[in-house]
């Protein structure tokens, strides 16, 4: 290209400089979509972890994510967080950010929540203190450093603590909770950050029986106004919110459908249901990939 | 205004042995500096002009410790290349009182100091002008190591280097200035470094009056800063900081920008440090390259060590303790110091993993057994 055409396409008139484009916070989501994924591609060391992955999540939808260990799921989450760089493919939020060119905390700040297979929260600091930094607040570091809780937000942590029935454990240290109440406080952390779309990791693993009816309770509640999607491994669980359930295979969409439709499916009745219809087979295949 | 005490006001709830820590602080040195001028010297509650400047140079080291705990018993920093902030403030101490000496040195140069006569230089270094001037050498002795605390952490934050290798490449960051600060044709004296000065605004260094004054002062900026510490690490920020320490990740995933965070804290850490190297100087009468030093570094972790990290009175206790033990020790058996601070170093990690203040904490637990479940709840 000659030094001509390379200034015109700098001053095209048609386009504005990003730097001066205005920021666009607002979640786009005109077509009921709050989700695409495209052409998703990502390989470690040969492995395909993910491939082709085509996935839409509509605006406000709870949706589950199933699949064998080794077919994306945890991969998924990580790219859309951000955490990992995929080989090439589109992720959009609302229609109008790309999550591809931005960092987790960019992606947080965006609305995205995300809640960990293995429950993490701020050992050393209290349930309260744990709640206050996962508000919805400025993250920069003169706002925070400068930051006051006000009434508002108290009564914010406040009715997260009632809803994550950790009331009475509000000054304790979120490190002395049993495993089951620190996925309540991961999943309060979550809420607490009013997020747009909520990424939840095995939100059911380690819970008593009555732990996971709560837990299903609380999910179905929260969506609608928010998008949720969710990974579980707990067939009884996932049948018990799903609407939509999104099978996963070696990195790819394997089927999509309501969780009826899904369990007469052939294909998933081979590779993952299987487990159940086929036997152990299945499940040994599945042992030697990583989640 | 109203706002910042109202900030300042709000923190005070949170460091209950910050009240305490000031006011024995600033109780003792009143004291001892009382002792010194009004008794007389063969009273047995008299305190030398010698101990004065030593406690005064213990306080420095305080300040230091006070600044590797900020960055490693707060935000998991380990630096082993804090020694470089605090010579670096130092120099530009040093720097001032070199001019200040005019041509009271030994070759009589109105302009040039000493060392650059014995050098043959015409005229003074670019980076000597304005060290004439007091404020702007103290501007430089904060500027200059929180410069290069935001250019290292910058680079090393944003491309997240952590643990070990962090450790690591602070240590070369101090081992490197040391070599550059030998070199003569650096401009900053080379091998000897800066010395002989003569006074400080006006002040003759040798007079006990100046020596009482920097001790106070010292132990004035000493609370001011431990004051504003605590206040910073009981805000959110500190709270944001403490999950860096924790789990930097989780911490991302809510939506802080972990680096900007560790930088900002780096920088002030330096500072802290190099204000402490700024008030060294005037009391022991010297700089020179040793100060940058690894070792040196490392000591001033051990310090923190000792007296507990993660607790900002236990880094002060620590420097203090060590250092005596410290002058103690080396006037004893000068060459066993080292075994005994390597001892110690070894001990505390193993048995005292919090440090002093750690026991501190496991003493009142025990005899104080309904506090004790509160809060290991």
């Amino acid at each position: 290209m000659s030094a001509l055409d390379n200034t015109r396409e700098l001053f095209r008139r048609d386009q504005v400089w990003p730097f001066l484009a205005p920021a666009q916070s607002r979640v786009n989501v005109d077509n009921q979509m709050i989700l695409y994924v495209e052409d998703l591609n990502l390989s470690f060391d040969g492995f395909k972890a993910l491939n082709n992955l085509n996935l839409y999540i509509n605006d406000g939808e709870l949706r589950c994510l199933i699949g064998a260990n080794g077919a994306g799921k945890t991969t998924l989450m990580d790219v859309i967080t951000g955490k990992t760089q995929c080989d090439s493919g589109t992720v959009y939020f609302g229609q109008n950010h790309n999550l591809l060119n931005k960092d987790e905390a960019e992606i947080a700040q965006l609305g995205i929540g995300r809640k960990f297979q293995k429950p993490t929260v701020f050992e050393e600091q209290t349930v309260f203190d744990n709640l206050e930094l996962s508000l919805k607040t400025d993250k920069r570091v003169l706002p925070t450093l400068f930051s006051r809780l006000t009434p508002t937000q108290i009564d914010r942590i406040d009715e997260v603590l009632k809803t994550i029935g950790l009331a009475e454990h509000r000054f304790m240290l979120a490190g002395a909770l049993s495993h089951g109440q620190k996925q309540w406080l991961e999943i309060g952390m979550l809420l607490a950050a009013d997020p747009r779309l909520l990424l939840i990791d095995e939100p059911v693993a380690g819970m008593t029986a009555q732990e996971t009816e709560r837990t299903a309770e609380l999910l179905t509640s929260l969506a609608g106004e928010r998008t949720v999607i969710v990974v579980e491994h707990d067939m009884e669980f996932v049948r018990s919110i799903a609407r939509t359930v999104t099978v996963l295979h070696q990195g790819s969409v394997l089927a999509e459908g309501t969780m009826d439709q899904i369990q007469s499916n052939k294909d998933v009745i081979e590779v993952y249901l299987g487990e159940e219809a086929v036997g152990e087979k299945g499940a040994e295949q599945g042992k030697g990939e990583r989640a | 205004m109203s706002r910042l005490t109202a900030w300042f006001s709000e923190g005070r709830s949170s460091g209950k042995h910050t009240l305490p820590f000031v006011v024995i602080l600033l109780g003792v040195t009143l004291l001892a500096s009382a002792a010194n001028l009004f008794l007389p010297a063969d009273s047995a509650l008299y305190v030398s002009t010698y101990t004065i400047t030593l406690l005064g140079k213990y306080l420095c080291y305080a300040m230091l410790a006070l600044a590797v705990d900020i960055i490693w018993g707060y935000c998991g920093i380990l630096s082993l290349g804090h020694g470089a902030f605090f010579a670096l403030g130092g120099y530009a101490m040093g720097m001032y009182l070199m001019r200040q000496i005019g041509d009271r040195g030994v070759y009589g140069d109105p302009l040039l100091p000493d060392f650059m006569v014995f050098l043959d230089w015409k005229e003074l270094p670019w980076f000597w002008l304005g060290m004439d001037q007091f404020w702007f050498a103290m501007l430089m002795a904060v500027a200059v190591p929180g410069l290069l605390a935001f250019v290292f952490g910058w680079l090393a934050f944003r491309s997240r280097v952590t643990g070990v290798y962090l450790s690591i490449m602070t240590q070369a960051l101090t081992y490197a200035l040391l070599l550059a600060f030998f070199r003569n044709e650096m401009g900053f004296g080379g091998n000897n470094g800066l010395t002989d000065f003569k006074e400080i605004l006006g002040f003759s260094l040798q007079s006990d009056s100046t020596r009482i004054s920097l001790f106070i002062i010292t132990a004035l900026l000493l609370s001011v800063i431990f004051v504003i510490s605590q206040r910073i690490l009981s805000s959110r920020f500190g709270k944001v900081v403490l999950t860096i320490r924790d789990a930097e990740s989780r911490s991302r995933f809510i939506g802080y920008r972990t680096d900007r965070y560790k930088v900002w804290l780096f920088v002030y850490s330096a500072v802290i440090a190099g204000i402490a190297g700024a008030l060294y100087v005037p009391q022991v009468g010297i700089i020179n390259p040793g100060e940058f030093s690894p070792v040196n570094s490392i000591e001033m972790v051990i310090w923190v060590a000792v007296g507990g990290r993660g607790t900002l009175i236990g880094a002060v206790i620590g420097a203090l303790l060590v250092n005596y033990a410290k002058t103690r020790f080396t006037a004893i058996m000068p060459d066993a110091w080292l075994f005994a601070l390597g001892a110690m170093f070894v001990l505390v990690t193993l048995y005292l993993p919090k440090g002093l203040m750690g026991v501190y904490g496991q003493l009142k637990a025990k005899y104080r057994p309904t506090n004790a479940k509160e809060s290991q709840v």
